[in-house]
């Protein structure tokens, strides 16, 4: 039996990568190739002008991929629908990774998020990356296995599929990770309207949104530091030594970049270090710089071509829990990417998400990558 | 998949494209529609210029003789944005560097004030940079202070010594000129914003007054700029240009330091005699001329200030003793900005006025005491009664009362008090053809036109004060409510606009409302010595690079011409050298052995000093020399200074002492300045010359 298994898992694995989608695989490998040039690019010359390894940055960076592609060939190995047995395992392995980073001597408090967990050897871990996959499969479990034979998700299911996302945005809040929460809650949000579930939840869940953010900010949930990077997003000078400052610094590099940017790794106020954090959040930056219109643009578009693949490959899913993983992670590819992008060019707060594929981060690259592989899990089992 | 699964999916999708569109929307607008914008705002993030000044020309005279150059000196500076941070804002250090340097602590603290933070009254002395330029205290430290600062910079937070290059006017053979020189300070916010700002650095010197002003062009030479690109921390990381400075180019003029030594000595003699004799002696001015070129070989100002103290680091009481009358108004120019009546001087228009309405100039004319003028009795002032004397006799005494019945009868034919519209005026156009009330054109800066009280200027003063003349009893403050100011207001409101006989009569002998500099005195009496030509007298003769080519050359311009005919020149010269032979300027210039001509002039100042004491007589003396072929042209005034003949003549002389080199009453051999002239090549300034000189 488990050499009949072996066998055919093989077998399949060989007409696998025949069932990618190339296109998205394109678009996914473009990416991460301009992604590791900005990385370089943001962290050479100043890791150089201190004396440092100027590689450093990229040497990780390529591990990174490496291994976040190793995790994505893997995920596509097992059918997605073999998956689902494994969902609880998933969700719980988010959920516990959530708590223990908020255990004090486990997890690590890094820029007012307590969101790290250090491994021994100066690894370090994101739990909420992992957490994102966690709720994705988790609510399209919920929503998609059906009790009853009715063709849309009872509230019932609706009702679990969201107390299976709660768990993991309250652990999330605690830390506390706005960006990530707004995020998670936007994609919750769409997975739900996918599912088929009555209209009125999807108006409901923005309702609830809304006065929660209000009540959040008004309870005092969301820390004054916050509170000031979204000041500062309406007024840049209400903060204008701190995130002020960012945005500032950020959206001028950008709009010094002109049409044809100022060519790779020859831009000054990247190898200036004028924008802080430039290798993770502030990563379009220097494509903005360095590249211009033309680079940046095309990143953009390359995003704009793996949501349009995912959607498809959602829209010709052969069962409802394909179709909402991947409704989910292109929800989430496509806030964290517009909220990223976005706020260097100061059209949105400050709230500090990586840009997916493309930002210099393991936990993050990691999770993107294995939702990549999630995609191509289910085109590669849909007919024709 | 069920029809809401369907649509939701499609509003997906349409939401995702949609974000997508919008965040290229306004990559476009950053990078393409507004792209310049935020590239300049980069650029100023940054890059830095670093600026070092070029080594400025030098200014020498005729013979290359340096009036200005360039020394290195220690500076002590302060820097504001550390003090600022300080709990006293810098207080305790700034006393205790004073204390250091010996200076008062009233006055380290005025230099570091920009000179925005500091009341109008009491900004002399500021700093006029900025806040984020090293602000000096002084140039000029003593090394084993500034020592001291740099080794124990713990004790000193804020204060800083570096070596800088300091303008030092030398003063050879003792010549001050700092009038003429000028001096060189840092930029204001109002030279940047000036026509020439652009061309300006923020931490450059430039050129503030004098010829340091009117060349700064060329002498400033091109400050070398580093453009650096810095990181966050104001570390550079590379240079994206570098232009070496250009050393600017050096002035040569016209003057001559011995001669320019010998006319301020001189003039500070001659203010010393009058004082001496009891007179005020405010101030005086001296102008030494080539009639022959227009060019300026001496020109000195009393009182005056050391040229230096600029740049040594001006104190408070410095500063308020430039423009104090106390002592004097040391920074006003007197030869260029000093405005007097010309008094008798005058009468060299006098002459051509009348000879151009037809007198006969070998005729003779009675000179009694006085001339009844309507129904003012008008004396003369430097002469008695003189009884029928002829033309030339009448300018060597002086006599006014010939003036008076001649410019009363010329008014008189001109209409009088209802004057004909085609008036011959004159004296009015005799003085215009002199170019009085018109600036002399001299290459420097800030020079007074004067001023020309004929009909025109008569009315449009009238318009001006009429309001005020016509109420005086209740606009005038009760002091000047005498009985004679409210009869003279009463008269200026009734026919204030008209020129009246009196003021025909005050007119002809230089005394009213007519005033000229004493420099364009010096201009008019060169015309009348060399044949007719105006020049407009030049102190700049050419600027040389500093390897000794000649870039430039400013030569002298003829601007007019006497309106007088060459017999009238010929009468008005023998006259002149007859008030030396034998008039009111025979007993100064007795036993001279250089034949020289002039005319003396002594000017009645209406008004009261501020200890209440009447104003003292203006001494003036112009004189042109040798009479047989004028080559110079010498004046001398002084304010308050009693007659001319008592105190200006005596100076004269003693210029042209050192001009042809007589003592006592002889030509020395070889004394004389210029044997063959003033110096027509230029000198070499050779490369070896250093511009810049180490202590």
């Amino acid at each position: 039996m488990s050499s009949l298994y072996s066998t055919k898992t093989r077998k399949r694995r060989g007409s696998l990568t025949r069932g990618f989608d190339p296109i998205l695989s394109a678009a996914v490998v473009g990416l991460l190739i301009m992604g590791t040039l900005l990385v370089y690019s943001a962290t050479k010359a100043w890791y150089a002008s201190a004396g440092l390894d100027p590689q450093y940055y990229l040497k990780r960076h390529v591990i990174n991929i490496v291994i976040g592609i190793a995790l994505a060939l893997g995920t596509t190995v097992i059918d997605y629908r073999l998956l689902r047995a494994y969902t609880p395992v998933i969700w719980a392995a988010g959920v516990l990774g959530l708590i223990a980073v908020l255990i004090p001597g486990i997890g690590k408090s890094v820029n007012g998020h307590q969101a790290w967990i250090a491994f021994p050897g100066g690894f370090q871990v994101q739990p909420v990356e992992l957490a994102k996959i966690s709720i994705i499969v988790g609510m399209s479990l919920l929503l998609s296995e059906r009790m009853h034979d009715g063709d849309e998700p009872s509230h019932r299911d609706v009702l679990s599929a969201l107390l299976i996302a709660a768990i993991p945005i309250l652990l999330i809040l605690l830390q506390p990770d706005m960006g990530t929460v707004m995020i998670i809650g936007a994609s919750v949000v769409m997975i739900i309207a996918v599912s088929g579930a009555p209209s009125r939840w999807v108006v409901g869940l923005l309702l609830l949104a809304i006065l929660g953010g209000f009540t959040a900010v008004k309870v005092g949930v969301v820390k004054d530091y916050q509170l000031k990077r979204l000041q500062s997003f309406v007024n840049p000078a209400a903060d204008p030594q701190q995130s002020g400052y960012q945005l500032r610094q950020s959206r001028i590099t950008v709009g010094s970049g002109g049409l044809a940017g100022k060519g790779l790794f020859k831009g000054p106020q990247t190898n200036g270090r004028f924008v802080p954090e430039q290798q993770t959040d502030f990563i379009f930056t220097v494509a903005g710089e360095e590249l211009g219109f033309l680079g940046s643009s095309t990143i953009i578009i390359l995003f704009l071509i793996i949501f349009l693949r995912g959607i498809r490959i959602a829209r010709r899913s052969q069962d409802l829990f394909g179709r909402l993983v991947c409704i989910g992670v292109v929800a989430w590819f496509a806030l964290q990417a517009f909220e990223n992008i976005g706020m260097t060019m100061g059209v949105m707060p400050l709230l500090g998400v990586p840009l997916p594929l493309i930002s210099y981060g393991g936990s993050s690259m990691f999770a993107n990558l294995i939702g990549i592989g999630l995609l191509q899990n289910v085109h590669a089992r849909q007919r024709g | 998949m069920n029809e809401r699964s369907r649509l939701s999916l499609l509003v997906t999708q349409t939401l995702i494209i949609s974000l997508m569109l919008a965040l290229l929307g306004r990559l476009f607008y950053l990078q393409i529609g507004s792209g310049t914008k935020y590239k300049d705002a980069a650029l100023s993030i940054q890059s830095r210029d670093i600026v070092t000044p070029a080594t400025r020309g030098l200014i020498v005279d005729s013979s290359g003789v340096p009036l200005a150059l360039n020394r290195v000196g220690l500076a002590v500076t302060a820097d504001r944005s550390i003090l600022d941070k300080q709990p006293d804002k810098g207080v305790g250090v700034l006393k205790k560097t004073a204390t250091l340097l010996g200076l008062k602590y009233a006055d380290v603290y005025l230099h570091t004030r920009l000179c925005g933070e500091m009341p109008k009254t009491v900004q002399a002395g500021c700093w006029t940079g900025t806040r984020y330029q090293p602000i000096p205290i002084t140039k000029d430290a003593d090394p084993s202070k500034a020592l001291q600062i740099v080794e124990r910079a713990d004790l000193y937070p804020g204060i800083d010594s570096m070596p800088v290059a300091v303008r030092s006017y030398p003063g050879i053979d003792g010549v001050n000129a700092a009038h003429l020189l000028g001096y060189v300070g840092p930029l204001t916010a109002a030279d940047l914003a000036s026509v020439n700002g652009a061309h300006y650095y923020r931490s450059e010197s430039i050129g503030k007054a004098g010829l340091e002003y009117q060349y700064d062009s060329y002498l400033r030479g091109k400050p070398g700029v580093r453009t650096v690109i810095v990181d966050r921390q104001e570390a550079v990381t590379r240079q994206s240009r570098i232009v070496k400075p250009v050393a600017g180019n050096h002035l040569v003029t016209s003057l001559d330091v011995r001669l320019q030594a010998a006319t301020e000595k001189a003039l500070a003699d001659a203010v010393a005699r009058a004082r001496a004799a009891g007179n005020v002696a405010d101030g005086g001015a001296a102008v030494v001329l080539d009639v022959k070129t227009g060019r300026v070989l001496a020109i000195a100002s009393y009182p005056t200030y050391d040229p230096n103290m600029w740049e040594k680091g001006l104190t408070v009481k410095q500063a308020s003793d430039l423009f104090s009358e106390a002592t004097g108004v040391p920074a006003l120019d007197r030869a260029l900005q000093g405005l007097y009546a010309p008094a008798s001087t005058f009468k060299a228009v006098s002459v051509v006025a009348a000879a151009n309405a037809g007198y006969n100039m070998n005729g003779t004319y009675s000179c009694p005491a006085s001339v009844q003028v309507g129904t003012t009795l008008f004396h003369n002032f430097e002469s008695r009664a003189q009884g029928t004397i002829t033309m030339r006799d009448a300018i060597a005494v002086s006599c006014d009362t010939i003036w008076y019945r001649i410019a009363f009868d010329e008014w008189l034919k001109d209409g009088g008090l209802s004057p004909k519209k085609n008036a011959h005026d004159y004296f009015f156009s005799a003085a215009r053809g002199f170019q009085i009330g018109k600036k002399t054109g001299i290459d420097l800066p800030a020079e007074s036109s004067g001023r020309l009280a004929d009909r025109a200027w008569r009315l449009a003063w009238y318009q001006q004060n009429k309001n005020y003349y016509c109420n005086y009893t209740k606009r005038a403050p009760k002091s000047q409510q005498t009985a004679f100011l409210v009869a003279l207001a009463k008269e200026n409101c009734v026919d204030g606009d008209k020129i009246r006989g009196g003021d025909a009569v005050n007119f002809s002998i230089g005394q009213g409302d007519t005033v000229i500099t004493p420099l364009k005195l010096a201009q008019m009496y060169a015309a009348v010595a060399n044949g007719g030509k105006i020049w407009q007298p030049t102190v700049g003769e050419a600027i040389e690079t500093t390897d000794g080519k000649v870039i430039a050359r400013f030569a002298p311009k003829v601007i007019g011409k006497l309106p007088a005919s060459k017999s009238t020149l010929t009468f008005l010269q023998g006259a002149l050298r007859q008030v030396v032979i034998s008039g009111t300027a025979a007993a100064t210039f007795s036993g001279f052995p250089v034949a020289v001509s002039g005319k003396t002039g002594t000017a009645e100042v209406f008004g009261l000093n501020k200890n209440g004491s009447k104003k003292g007589n203006t001494s003036w003396f112009t004189s042109f020399g040798p009479s047989e072929n004028p080559r110079y042209e010498v004046v001398m005034m002084v304010s308050q200074g009693g007659f001319g003949s008592d105190i200006s003549a005596v100076g004269v002389r003693h210029i042209y002492e050192t001009l042809f080199g007589v003592v006592g009453n002889k030509v020395v051999p070889g004394k004389a300045l210029f044997p063959s002239g003033p110096p027509t090549a230029l000198p070499r300034i050779s490369p070896t010359m250093k511009t810049v000189t180490t202590p």
